[in-house]
């Protein structure tokens, strides 16, 4: 039951805060200057977007679930598991977004569930 | 023509420092977990102490730097390349934690989870192969 609700705060705090993270970055515009100085003014630049802070409070929360879960069970068990964001993603864009997810995108997302089935059961 | 071939070479570069850091970042706060121990107890000194392990372990520290790399890199990239254009190339980065699981926390990747990360990296990959946009634009 633990598992099952780390696994759920990182699949979902995780997609969600990837696509705010996405969106704001959108909104801040393309770097140009690599230099270090430049680099520190793009990252405060982007830290003025609020859809940033509600990505980086999610993945946070994404972060400390994630621990949590490496400090019980192996990396090459947790992190492939974590792939099921692909699913949590294309389903909350179908039910909650309205958006008409392709044809193509459900076999990569069922792909992907199987591969994760595959995972989950390699653990017994 | 120059403009186009720099824009790919900064676009694989962030690309490699992604699948590089992120399952590098795993694996270390992995390793770094696993000293400290689950918790079994949600009483303040509990996690107190397992906070205090947490701060004190070099290999957490080294997985927080190599995961704000992926970060940097992540957000780099995103300011000019389209998310539905790197998701699909990060899928590899499932393969590199199994490699570096494998090799550095000795962890034992069974041929039935091999098959199951060979799957994710494909089937992630077909997702980031559609097109990003769905919807008409408002």
């Amino acid at each position: 039951m633990r598992e099952a609700f780390l696994f759920f705060l990182i699949v979902v705090a995780g997609t969600g805060g990837e696509l705010c993270v996405s969106r704001a970055m959108k909104t801040a515009g393309e770097v140009t200057d690599f230099r270090p100085a430049g680099l520190v003014r793009f990252i405060l630049r982007a830290l003025r977007v609020g859809w940033m802070w509600a990505g980086v409070g999610m993945m946070a929360v994404a972060f400390f679930a994630l621990l949590g879960m490496l400090a019980i069970e192996a990396v090459t068990f947790v992190v492939p598991v974590t792939a099921l964001s692909y699913a949590a993603g294309a389903l909350g864009a179908s039910w909650f977004l309205r958006e008409r997810v392709s044809s193509q995108r459900w076999l990569g997302v069922a792909i992907v569930c199987v591969g994760v089935t595959l995972v989950l059961l390699s653990k017994r | 023509m120059r403009a186009s071939s720099g824009v790919h070479l900064k676009t694989y570069l962030m690309l490699a420092l992604m699948i590089v850091f992120a399952p590098l970042g795993n694996v270390l706060l992995g390793k770094g977990m696993k000293s400290v121990g689950g918790i079994t107890s949600w009483q303040p000194a509990v996690l107190l102490g397992a906070v205090r392990q947490i701060v004190g372990s070099p290999f957490i520290w080294l997985g927080v730097a190599s995961l704000l790399t992926f970060f940097v890199a992540y957000m780099v990239v995103l300011s000019w390349a389209d998310y539905s254009y790197v998701q699909p190339a990060s899928s590899f980065s499932y393969a590199v934690v199994a490699l570096l699981g494998y090799l550095l926390l000795g962890e034992v990747v069974t041929p039935l989870r091999a098959a199951g990360i060979a799957l994710i990296c494909v089937g992630v990959f077909v997702v980031g192969r559609t097109p990003p946009r769905t919807t008409e634009a408002v």
